[in-house]
């Protein structure tokens, strides 16, 4: 079954073409992810898919319903870690799990079991009560992981959720993902400009300039390209021009490393 | 229904955030404190208050609604904020309705103003200013009415101004002209016509005269008259901005 169901998505912002006549579907339990340059349109799409922009035209069903028609019932499916911080952090760390299951109208007993389970799984239960203002950024980032799978979500939308962070919290990060996925049958569609953690995902779509260039499983997108990394493959098909948007540092700084 | 629990989580969000930070609610009081004792004492002598009312007591009921509106305002107008900083997106993605966002915020922003007035309304022993219980049970009463109406007020705005730069201009060429002509700090009687003209326009006008009438017994208004500007005013505002959510991408 699919989980995620888009045909011709477009959105336009003042007549620029950012998502252009995409289609695609994500299978239930599947990790896909969904590469690009800087600009080429993939938070425009989860944003699309998360029913905070409208489509300019095109349709698309996430989980039961039709993201326009039906939006409330899609955001009760979905979860979602932003690519930009979106904590409160006046707050403490328990404050900002029972506001989110409040939003998702949890029952009270549910969330309150729930909030130590999932501070238990990004390994945050003893920093509990604490104001999120004091947390580092991977810390930070894993307690918007911990919010995101507060809700029990049937499918998580990750946008670029391990940038900025160390290696050591990427690792963890994809090891809770990796096992929610497979203890929940969760479905996860992600964006990432790391290969490697691209390597993880079941199929990959490559979009640049708003059109998906490519579609494949990481294997026979190598294979297809005559490539021997994702990286290379990604290059080949996206061309080596450094797009002109804000936020690109940490992309050329990424390529340049030694 | 279920948006209820919604509106609950969203108004107990701005009195954590009140609550945790107590230097805040410290400072916010040092503006109020200067204009009632320095602008009380010094302009006491010249003062021919009606009913023998001191200019110190004359003003009480106008701080408190400069308090309160201050304080109102700015929380309502903290959505801007919550934009700036992303987390208005985590609720914006939340299966619920938007309306209810409006009414928890209005009510989180009118809580969190009425608990400052009241830390006000309690130095009112210093100003000598006494009540009786059904003075101060309604005095409270209007508090919450003027503090939710403001709040909404504060909302309203947030919704159309999207970025920080916009928030000084509503702060000198909005709420700065609501207070001052509130006559918050001066008699409504015996004014120029211009003045006086700009005074009845302005929506706190009502709720100042509301305030004093039911605190001092002076007023320049029927009393019902200024209950019903300043309710309608609170069901216009918050109108507005449930509108104004509905319509947000």
């Amino acid at each position: 079954m699919e989980a995620i169901k888009v045909e011709s998505l477009t959105r336009k912002f003042n007549g620029l073409v950012a998502v252009d006549a995409i289609s695609f579907s994500v299978e239930q339990g599947e990790v896909f992810g969904f590469l690009g340059p800087n600009g080429a349109g993939k938070t425009t799409t989860i944003n699309m898919l998360c029913t905070l922009l409208k489509p300019t035209s095109g349709v698309a069903r996430v989980g039961c319903c039709d993201i326009t028609k039906e939006p409330n019932k899609v955001r009760r499916e979905i979860g979602i870690i932003f690519q930009d911080p979106s904590l409160d952090d006046r707050l403490t760390a328990d404050d900002n799990l029972r506001f989110h299951g409040y939003l998702y109208h949890m029952n009270k007993d549910v969330i309150e079991r729930r909030i130590p389970e999932v501070l238990e799984l990004v390994e945050l239960s003893e920093r509990r009560k604490e104001i999120v203002k004091r947390f580092s950024g991977g810390m930070k980032r894993r307690l918007e992981i911990a919010r995101g799978l507060m809700h029990c979500p049937k499918i998580l939308f990750l946008d670029e959720p391990t940038i900025g962070l160390d290696p050591q919290t990427r690792a963890h990060i994809w090891d809770y993902v990796l096992k929610m996925r497979k203890e929940s049958g969760l479905t996860i569609f992600m964006t990432t400009h790391y290969m490697q953690e691209a390597e993880v995902c079941d199929r990959i779509a490559i979009i640049d300039h708003g059109k998906i260039v490519a579609l494949d499983t990481p294997a026979k997108l190598k294979e297809t390209n005559g490539e021997s990394t994702l990286e290379a493959v990604f290059l080949k098909l996206t061309g080596r021009q450094i797009r002109q948007q804000a936020g690109e540092s940490a992309w050329t700084q990424w390529m340049r490393r030694p | 229904m279920e948006d209820l629990g919604a509106v609950f989580i969203l108004w107990l969000r701005d009195l954590k955030r009140y609550w945790y930070d107590k230097p805040r609610i410290v400072a916010s009081l040092g503006q109020p404190l200067l204009f009632l004792f320095v602008l009380g004492s010094a302009l006491s002598p010249s003062f021919q208050g009606p009913k023998g009312v001191s200019f110190t007591e004359f003003i009480f009921p106008g701080i408190l609604c400069m308090t309160i509106l201050f304080t109102s305002v700015f929380s309502g107008m903290s959505i801007v904020w919550d934009r700036e900083f992303g987390f208005l997106k985590e609720v914006m993605v939340a299966p619920v309705s938007r309306w209810a966002i409006s009414i928890g915020k209005a009510f989180g922003g009118a809580s969190v103003a009425f608990l400052q007035g009241m830390i006000m309304l309690s130095l009112s022993v210093l100003v000598g200013v006494r009540f009786s219980l059904p003075v101060l049970l309604t005095s409270l009463f209007v508090m919450y009415l003027i503090a939710f109406a403001m709040s909404a007020l504060g909302i309203m705005i947030a919704a159309r101004i999207k970025e920080m730069e916009g928030f000084q201009v509503i702060v000198n060429f909005l709420i700065m002209p609501i207070f001052f002509l509130s006559g918050a700090l001066f008699p409504l009687d015996h004014l120029p016509a211009w003045l006086t003209f700009m005074t009845r326009i302005d929506p706190l006008t009502y709720g100042v005269d509301l305030l004093r009438g039911t605190m001092l017994n002076v007023h320049s208004f029927p009393l019902t008259l200024d209950f019903l500007v300043i309710s309608f005013f609170a069901v216009v505002m918050l109108a507005i901005a449930v509108i104004e959510f509905n319509l947000l991408d």
